[in-house]
């Protein structure tokens, strides 16, 4: 196992709607250089999990510790200002603007005239993209003439970018085909090396035992269990999810 | 997909060509030769005829700037042609009784403050600028009737009509100099300020500019202000220029300002348009004016050809969308 301190640390979380329990009793820690999968079935609560971490939605009751300090939220500029990121399933693109200003996307950089900086915008959008070898035309290229997975990779490097501590990604491959899948769990990985946290849901299992280091499995808002992804194998992910013994 | 990141200004240039953006120099070149060759004995090519046109179509220019921000952040603003009805008249009534400046503040306050109700009411009532706006055109409309009881009122201050119309500096006509530092000041907040990359973000795209921390009701708020603004800019104008003021002005612009903006490259549903676009579009729709009056058209058949171009100006626009 990791060594170091998690990066991200959430207690006992519970999150209540009215009278309705969404998650309950949810412990969960990720270390820095760590993939893990959250996985559940449709309804588990895994959206409404991604919104306490990435600030939308302050739990009901539970902590939320961020290298080792306790943080509050309540909107996700508190939480991107915690240098968590997260790639949403519909990527929030703007899609008629440059590669390198969604990049920059309500963080645009100024010169000293108090106007857009693009060629940093643009410097420093070409150096990341190649750094996570996104192919993409050039940082001038609009959104909407790239294809699915250019655009997916787009969405990771703005995250990779911004993200200290850690990054989210809902569904990152959901909409891709086959080559481009391969690609973006090929980024995915890379991510590692830059020592953050990376949080991943995916309905897929056989992404799942790819990428990650650790499962965690959540039903009807309950935490069912975190396992080794070398520890354990996939019927044992699927009889956790469905909650449904394998015999 | 192409296999290298190269950045390349071939990527570039092609990915910022569309046929949309350039079709209002062709088409402004186009009905120019048209009239040139066609009305070159009735004074069309005249220095005097052409700065003329500059200058009639220099309150439909600013307006055109407003509309350009409002319409990039994927709303609509129906309301100017009253606006500039309701300013001009607030200023020309001040002005009468208490002196230029306060008349000034009466008229662009007056297109302020119409432009922060319609934006208040689409950015934190959620309604539908098409229809709020829709209702205070027709709101203001009959401000501006009773607000003299249809009476004309004119204004006699030389130095507000100098300022605002008639007057000159340095040999250029001062309208000339308003459309000049409207554009530059305009082109300049749209393209190059965080501000107008944010109008551009929350019209392309309100969600994905939301979760990236901007505050997509404050620029909704802010873009129906400005086009409110410019529309009382644009409603002294007409005031220092005819030297009156009458519940008749800009009340058949919102059409000409819409087609302007539209055939300068913005589009209908937001995140993406021109500064300079509109007002290459505004300059055409002057000409076109112009032209159609010196080739004799009745104004019945001015309203037919104009509401041809927009129709064709319109289906490019969403041609473009779609591709």
């Amino acid at each position: 196992m990791n060594a170091s301190a998690p990066i991200l640390q959430l207690q006992d979380i519970r999150k209540n709607f009215g009278g309705l329990t969404a998650i309950e009793n949810f412990s969960l820690e990720v270390f820095p250089g760590e993939i893990v999968a959250l996985v559940g079935d449709n309804g588990a609560g895994k959206s409404t999990l991604v919104k306490i971490i990435s600030g939308v939605h302050p739990p009901s009751s539970g902590t939320i510790t961020i290298e080792g300090k306790p943080v509050t939220m309540s909107n996700a500029t508190m939480g991107r200002a915690h240098g968590i990121e997260v790639v949403y399933q519909d990527l929030a693109l703007a899609d008629q603007q440059t590669v390198y200003m969604n990049m920059f996307l309500g963080r645009e950089p100024l010169n000293r005239l108090g106007l857009l900086d693009r060629r940093r915008m643009i410097d420093e959008t070409e150096k990341l993209v190649k750094e996570l070898d996104v192919r993409i035309p050039s940082a001038h290229a609009t959104i909407r003439d790239l294809s699915g997975g250019q655009r997916q990779g787009v969405a990771i490097a703005r995250a990779t970018h911004w993200a200290s501590k850690l990054i989210l990604l809902d569904e990152p491959t959901a909409a891709l085909g086959v080559a481009e899948t391969a690609k973006v769990e090929a980024i995915a990985q890379s991510l590692k090396q830059r020592n953050v946290g990376i949080l991943i849901i995916s309905h897929s299992l056989d992404q799942v035992f790819k990428l990650s280091d650790r499962i965690c499995v959540l039903r009807r808002g309950k935490q069912i269990g975190v396992r080794e992804t070398k520890k354990t194998d996939k019927n044992e992910i699927i009889a956790m999810i469905t909650g449904l013994q394998q015999q | 997909m192409t296999s290298a990141n190269t950045g390349t200004e071939v990527g570039s240039f092609a990915s910022r060509f569309n046929l949309q953006q350039y079709v209002v120099y062709l088409g402004f070149l186009a009905i120019f030769l048209f009239f040139a060759f066609m009305l070159k004995d009735s004074g069309f090519l005249t220095v005097r005829n052409l700065s003329n046109i500059v200058l009639q179509t220099a309150p439909v220019t600013i307006m055109a700037i407003g509309l350009v921000f409002v319409m990039s952040a994927g709303e609509i603003d129906l309301s100017i042609g009253s606006i500039v009805a309701v300013s001009a008249l607030a200023a020309a009534v001040t002005i009468a009784s208490y002196g230029m400046a306060a008349g000034i503040v009466a008229g662009l306050g007056a297109g302020i403050l119409i432009g922060l109700i319609n934006g208040a009411l689409v950015a934190y009532v959620k309604l539908p600028s098409f229809l709020v706006t829709l209702a205070t055109m027709g709101l203001f409309a009959g401000v501006s009737r009773s607000m003299t009881d249809l009476r004309s009122i004119s204004v006699t201050n030389e130095t507000f009509t100098g300022f605002f119309g008639s007057g000159s500096l340095l040999g250029v006509p001062s309208l000339i100099w308003w459309t000049v530092i409207a554009i530059a000041v305009g082109h300049l907040v749209y393209r190059e300020t965080r501000f107008g990359a944010h109008v551009l973000a929350t019209g392309d795209n309100a969600r994905a500019a939301s979760v990236s921390g901007i505050s997509v009701p404050k620029i909704r708020l802010a873009v129906l202000t400005i086009s409110g603004g410019l529309a009382g800019l644009a409603g002294l104008l007409y005031a220092g220029r005819l030297q009156a003021a009458k519940y008749t002005l800009g009340e058949t612009d919102l059409m000409t300002v819409i087609a302007a903006v539209i055939v300068g490259g913005t589009l209908l549903n937001g995140g993406k348009g021109s500064i300079v676009g509109a007002l290459v579009g505004s300059l055409m729709m002057g000409m076109l004016n112009n032209g159609l009056i010196l080739m004799g058209l009745s104004v019945s058949d001015q309203m037919i050809v104009r509401g041809l171009i927009i129709l064709t100006a319109v289906a490019v626009s969403l041609r473009d969308k779609s591709r």
